[in-house]
């Protein structure tokens, strides 16, 4: 595992405390007066170009949402957000839908190469020569650029932001929009609804594999900016994708508000590859800022023999709500949910996911990781659950917590329903601590308390990074051992 | 050459060395044995530098460096090691890994360049030859699922290839059958040399037939109370410790 070598020395080169995406990019933006009302709704559905139909979508979920409450069932705890004091909107000023990367503002381009992202496709046939990744890349309100798309729409995949693809593709987003994810679903969801501003689109047609990795990159710029975005990805029959999308955001004083929907929709004998990090800024050592992350993340096994993977690693937000699921309706389908969840600082995590078995003979796997540090609360929250002819539905559920330290939290809440009798539901947790006498040993091996704790974590969360693909596996065991800075010794 | 001068050492409010003072020389085999409670484990974990234990006085020095002032990584690098009682299991990093990072680390803190992986792997899997460990455990996670004697094992093998100049190895003949205490006493008797020294903790005789020391030592109440050659052992083995306890108290 040289992995881990360069683990620790990612470590030793970042100063405790620092935050690497912790920039800020000085460029002029077209924003949206502050608060919401029904004129803001229709401001961003006009700079959109929203048809109209897509107007009356968000304006139902705009009313839909003024008669919800904010839920408080999480074990996470906040002052009051106010709604009125955020604006809803901001894009970069000078462009409207680039043609190609040389209209691109060159500020953006310098962030995103900061970000490490290669947005330009010679950097990255440069790089990865094994495999590609096309890339859309999301800037506080507007999707910036998307890469490889002449090549894959050779393969029939349509891989664009969300506001094209409404404007191109009407008849598919119609048809899926708000299908796995109801207007109605709940309170941030129904505000993502009413305001999104951009995304990712994907659609892989069928019997179609899907060339190459896509991948999108959000981040917030802007101050007081939310970030709403909304990203829909529908893989036809036979098909396969592998889809990843990384966070980051300046660092800030404020809290900054980043409420997302992600939907997908698997038909028959179909999968999608889900992957996440999810770095936001996390707040400092004492608790300021960071980035409120409140995301509903559903996948629909529609078809037959149908599969949908999430694998998470999350290490940034200050509060993360958060909780990836499955349904799986076609019979024979398979859910599966792997997450690594790292907190520190003051870092609150509620995040797990929801296996829903409708179909026969359904399957669905949980691997959870979770591990805190600092004064941390990381609390996994699952559902597993068997409708009544979900005949022969199996779950695997294993939740291991890590605890660095003696000043943070690590909960586990699983919540089982079978109404069938032939399902067979598992579950297994573990919470250990790392001990004085591991490090101990580490160290008279001669490795430092860092690299003793880095390499401990990497083996606790092998099961997982497994899971993600190669390039992005290195990314999350760096970003696991940043996040966990200045957490021993 | 270590040498240890008047060491007092106490944890949680518990004298626990009173006043030990021993000298190791290069290329010598020390043997420390005593009674339950006489501070052999705790010599042994306070000269790796293990937290919580609190050094009132004296002195460790290891070639004429203070190991009291270094973190137990840089005494490693510095050439202490110690073979554990009770060696810890490490889930999810596969063997090969663990000694590829352990190794590195301590060569970048001597400022040697790092060992390549074909170099480390052509070395981890000869000393495992020579102790019989089967190539398949070095995939494995570290110690999780090992028997007792594999563990041992293992610790003896990280000695070889960490070619550290002194040696501890603490109680690493308990638990051991008789097959695998041949095995690793050839072992550490393939590393024995001019530069390298022992110290080898043990209740019994029984591991001193096969790893012969040159001195013989014995602790009751903190200190060392009587030193000798190997013969020494086997006196204490024919009349055990009884006189040393009444002496000690």
């Amino acid at each position: 595992m040289p992995a881990v070598q360069e683990t620790v020395e990612q470590v030793r080169a970042i100063d405790v405390d620092q935050y690497k995406y912790g920039f800020v990019t000085d460029i002029e933006v077209d924003k949206a007066p502050k608060g919401l009302n029904e004129d803001i709704v229709r401001f961003i559905s006009a700079k959109k170009g929203d048809p109209e139909w897509m107007t009356e979508w968000r304006l139902e979920a705009y009313r839909r949402w003024l008669t919800m409450r904010e839920p408080t069932w999480a074990r996470v705890s906040y002052p009051p957000i106010d709604f009125q004091d955020q604006y809803y909107y901001a894009a970069p000023k000078k462009q409207a839908g680039p043609k190609s990367l040389d209209e691109i503002d060159p500020a953006i381009l310098e962030t995103y190469k900061k970000l490490g992202i290669p947005l330009r496709e010679q950097e990255i046939l440069a790089g990865v020569q094994t495999s590609r990744v096309a890339v859309d890349a999301v800037f506080d309100s507007v999707s910036v650029v998307t890469t490889f798309k002449e090549e894959l729409k050779k393969a029939g995949v349509i891989f664009c932001s969300i506001s094209e693809a409404i404007r191109e593709h009407p008849e598919l987003v119609r048809k899926y929009l708000g299908s796995v994810v109801p207007v109605t679903d709940n309170f941030y969801a129904t505000l993502n609804s009413a305001v999104f501003t951009d995304g990712s689109f994907v659609y892989v047609p069928e019997g179609v594999r899907c060339p190459m990795e896509l991948s999108t990159y959000f981040r917030i710029n802007e101050k007081n900016t939310g970030q709403f975005e909304r990203t829909l990805i529908i893989a036809d029959k036979g098909s396969y994708v592998s889809y990843l999308e990384g966070c980051t955001a300046p660092q800030r004083d404020e809290n900054q508000l980043h409420a997302a929907v992600v939907e997908l929709i698997a038909l028959d004998d179909a999968e999608i590859k889900y992957s996440t990090v999810q770095n936001w800024y996390p707040g400092d050592a004492e608790g300021r800022g960071g980035v409120y992350n409140f995301v509903t993340k559903r996948g629909d096994c529609r078809g037959r023999n149908s599969k949908i993977s999430w694998t998470q690693v999350e290490t940034g937000s200050a509060i993360t709500w958060k909780y990836p699921s499955c349904i799986l309706r076609g019979d024979n389908s398979r859910g599966e949910f792997y997450s690594i969840a790292v907190s520190n600082g003051y870092q609150q995590v509620d995040s797990g996911t929801k296996m829903i078995h409708l179909g026969r003979n359904t399957t669905s796997r949980i691997i959870s990781k979770g591990i805190s540090a600092g004064r941390s609360q990381n609390t996994y929250r699952g559902l597993v659950s068997a409708h009544r002819k979900a005949a022969n539905a199996r779950n695997f559920t294993n939740c291991d917590s890590l605890l660095i330290g003696d000043q943070c939290g690590a909960h586990t809440v699983p919540y089982i329903e079978a109404k069938t009798a032939s399902a067979v539901f598992e579950h297994e947790a573990t919470t250990s601590k790392i001990s004085e006498d591991q490090l101990f040993y580490c160290m008279q091996r001669g490795l430092s308390a860092e690299e003793a704790t880095a390499l401990i974590v990497n083996g606790f969360v092998k099961d997982v990074l497994q899971q993600l693909p190669m390039e992005f596996a290195v990314e999350a065991q760096k970003l696991i051992s940043i996040s966990l800075e200045g957490s021993v010794g | 050459m270590l040498e240890i001068r008047n060491l007092h050492v106490q944890i949680e409010d518990k004298k626990i060395l009173n006043g030990l003072t021993l000298t190791v020389n290069d290329g010598e085999v020390a043997a420390i044995m005593g009674p339950n409670g006489s501070g052999k484990s705790t010599l042994s974990y306070v000269i790796a530098g293990k937290e919580d234990y609190e050094v009132l006085d004296g002195e460790v020095l290891l070639d004429g460096r203070n190991l009291l002032e270094m973190d137990p990584n840089e005494r490693a690098a510095a050439g202490v090691f110690l073979a554990f009682q009770y060696p810890l299991e490490i889930p999810g990093v596969a063997t090969m890994s663990f000694l590829k990072a352990a190794l590195n680390s301590q060569r970048k803190a001597r400022g040697e360049d790092e060992l390549s992986t074909p170099e480390l792997m052509k070395r981890v899997r000869g000393a495992a030859e020579r102790l019989q460990i089967p190539q398949d455990m070095l995939k494995r996670a570290l110690n999780v699922g090992f028997s007792g004697g594999e563990k041992k094992r293992m610790e003896i093998l990280q000695m070889a290839l960490l070619e550290p100049k002194f040696c501890i190895l603490d109680e690493t003949d308990s638990g051991l059958d008789i097959d695998a205490l041949k095995i690793v006493s050839d072992g550490v008797n393939a590393l024995r040399g001019d530069k390298r020294s022992f110290l080898v903790i043990t209740h019994y005789q029984r591991l001193l037939n096969y790893i012969v020391p040159d001195t013989v030592h014995v602790m009751a109440n903190g200190r060392v109370v009587k030193s000798g050659g190997k013969e020494l052992a086997l006196e204490l083995e024919a009349n055990g410790y009884a006189d040393y306890r009444t002496q000690a108290a």
